[in-house]
């Protein structure tokens, strides 16, 4: 079945009883019990991830967050309220919310970890939003659509990562330069990390990998069991948050050195 | 409405004024709020619904309550409701309209609002929302004034009228349980991750909708002189009651689950509503006021001898619809988002901007509820005489 003919039948399903109907009885049928959403092997597919060596990652550096927000007009409004941020750092503590406990090593808890939208593959972002103003590429990108949002805000409700920041005033007041090679938002929408969609789209990795000296980021196709990226999720013991809520996050962390 | 015979035409229209003069304050603070955005309230990237959306909330389950009036007349024969019936559906009309005022004024591109529609997208709860609230708004303008007209008339209402009624009981469920689900399928939020949320809101509904309806008999019995009768402010009594009842048996119920399993994303929002969490707890106060009203009025409510004076009633419903609205109308949405998914608490609080449209919104339904009762009642005693 075509990829639209799918999502057609999808909605009609949900269309009919008020649930995705098609996606439901996949989960009705026989599966394996897990705490992870078993990601359905699309090998035809492009499906990009991520992984974050935080074993690399320098203290008090911040050259990937730098780069994103500029490049990516992404303003700075000086308080934590109308904060709009794509990437950032958080202690160890605060991202991995479930996995702290108070015996560890020295330092782990306060840990600046870097955090970002996770580009899930069952994206509850996606399926809360009344208009598909945000929704997944079938490269596996979580998109945005400005000109479509109409900041109901349903979506940050519904991303259980924090991910999302809203433009509660104009976000171009408080843009320190602007970079025309990218729009502005206006007040009232949504936005969140793309993965440098824009940039996907013409070969090129994600701003923030490129900008990394140390090499924190690996960027690739989690469907390419070749890529850089699978060989390093095959070598090295790698996270992911919150995964018990069947999210099915595209970004891995590397957490032990 | 010439030869009216509700007496006090100075009040009517000094009240009138006054709400007048509260919209106005409202529609100043919300042109206020489209000129420089939603920074003007206190909500942000952590609490990212704050009493805009809470008044929905409360507000879809005040729509709701007209089936407690629709349902026993209708289905099971009870007359005595006969004479407020339609005080019941005009109630959800005024509570639709500012639930989808409310809606507007929450969002960041109010002038979009007709995506919904086009980009008709069924697998979010909010184009549900969005068809079941239109939906009721539409279904009770239709049986509230077909109903009238007949009474005006002095003919029995219109054969087509029935299965609309009928279709009008699953449908003011219909609207509070796709508003529970609004909240109770997302992924990380513990409070409202709970199967027991609609039965939740359905029980507070029919307590809070009922005891506004029974204030509202007493004063239009005051004002207007007209009087819903005994019979049925005892039944609507019973309804509050077991109603009530229910909701803090629901309470209860989310406690248990949260507490005996010791979960802690299960019981941090709880933690926070009710004793506070990381030193923080802006709504502790309003929970214990809420729990106290709430149970003291229906502990007043079980007596016959209170329940039977009118003044006890008047105070027990008015503790009891402040209690449930204390804890849907602000609480529950809130401590949705508390702790924030990082597990930091960081609260909400609300602006003067803020309350301005607030304000004005219920001074809508107000003024919408009194005009509409204005008319009926002005029909009703023509009728009667
Ligand atoms: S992390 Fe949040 S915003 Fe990103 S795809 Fe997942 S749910 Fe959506």
């Amino acid at each position: 079945m075509s990829e639209s003919r799918r999502k057609f039948i999808q909605q009609v399903g949900g269309g009919l009883v008020g649930l995705s109907a098609i996606s439901l009885l996949g989960k009705f049928t026989e599966v394996e019990a897990t705490a992870n959403t078993e990601v359905k092997d699309k090998p035809a597919q492009i499906r990009w991830g991520m992984v974050v060596d935080m074993s690399k990652c320098k203290e008090g550096c911040t050259d990937c967050v730098q780069v994103c927000h500029s490049r990516h007009n992404v303003p700075d409004h000086g308080n934590a309220k109308d904060e709009i941020k794509w990437i950032w750092k958080a202690p160890y503590k605060n991202v991995f919310t479930s996995k702290s406990h108070r015996y560890q090593q020295q330092g782990q808890l306060e840990k600046p970890f870097l955090t970002l939208c996770n580009h899930c593959d069952e994206p509850p972002c996606v399926r809360v939003c009344p208009t598909q103003a945000t929704f997944r590429r079938p490269d596996g990108i979580v998109q945005m659509d400005f000109h479509r949002c109409i900041g109901c805000r349903f979506c940050m409700a519904g991303c259980p990562y924090g991910s999302r920041s809203f433009n509660w005033r104009d976000p171009r007041e408080n843009l320190k330069q602007l970079d025309p090679h990218f729009p502005t938002r206006e007040r009232g929408v949504v936005e969140k990390c793309n993965f440098c969609a824009e940039r996907i789209d013409q070969g090129l990795n994600p701003l923030c990998q490129e900008a990394c000296k140390e090499g924190v980021i690996t960027f690739g196709n989690l469907n390419d069991p070749n890529s850089e990226i699978r060989k390093l999720l095959g070598e090295k013991r790698t996270m992911q948050r919150k995964t018990e809520l069947g999210t099915a996050p595209s970004v891995f962390y590397v957490v032990e050195s | 409405m010439s030869n009216t015979p509700i007496k006090g035409n100075v009040a009517y229209y000094s009240w009138v004024g006054f709400l007048a003069l509260v919209i106005a304050l409202g529609f100043a603070a919300y042109l206020r709020q489209l000129d420089q955005g939603l920074t003007l309230t206190g909500m942000g990237r952590d609490v990212s619904w704050g009493v805009y959306i809470a008044q929905f909330t409360f507000m879809v389950g005040v729509a709701a309550s007209a089936v407690m009036l629709v349902l026993p007349y209708y289905l099971h024969d009870f007359k005595h409701f006969g004479r407020i019936v339609v005080l019941g559906e005009f109630l959800a009309i005024a509570a639709v309209v500012m639930c989808l005022l409310f809606v507007v004024v929450d969002m960041g591109k109010p002038m979009r609002v007709l995506n919904v529609i086009l980009y008709a997208t069924p697998h979010s709860m909010l184009f549900w929302d969005f068809i079941v609230l239109n939906g009721y708004l539409v279904i009770n303008i239709l049986c509230g004034h077909v109903a009238l007209t007949a009474e005006k008339k002095s003919v029995p209402p219109p054969a087509w009228i029935k299965p609309v009624i009928y279709l009008s009981i699953p449908w003011a469920f219909s609207i509070h349980t796709v508003t529970a689900f609004l909240l109770a399928g997302l992924p990380g939020r513990h409070l409202w991750l709970t199967a027991i949320l609609a039965p939740r809101f359905l029980a507070s509904a029919f307590a809070a909708g009922p005891s506004l309806l029974i204030l509202l008999a007493l004063l239009v019995k005051k004002v207007a002189n007209f009087d819903a009768g005994k019979e049925a402010l005892s039944k609507l009594t019973t309804i509050v009651i077991y109603a009530g009842l229910a909701n803090f048996f629901f309470v209860g119920l989310e406690f248990f689950t949260a507490f005996y399993s010791n979960i802690p994303s299960h019981m941090h929002s709880l933690q926070y509503l009710y004793f506070g969490l990381d030193g923080k707890g802006a709504l502790v106060p309003f929970m214990w006021v809420s729990t106290l009203l709430g149970v003291g009025a229906l502990f007043f409510l079980l007596f016959p001898q209170t329940r039977k004076n009118e003044k006890f009633l008047a105070l027990a419903c008015a503790a009891l619809f402040i209690s449930l609205w204390i804890d849907k109308g602000i609480g529950l949405i809130l401590a949705g988002f508390i702790p924030n998914p990082f597990d930091e608490v960081i609260e909400y609080a609300v602006t003067a901007n803020e309350v301005a449209i607030t304000l004005g919104i219920w001074a809508i339904g107000a003024l919408i509820l009194s005009m509409l009762y204005r008319a009926a009642i002005t029909v009703k005693k023509a009728w009667e005489d």
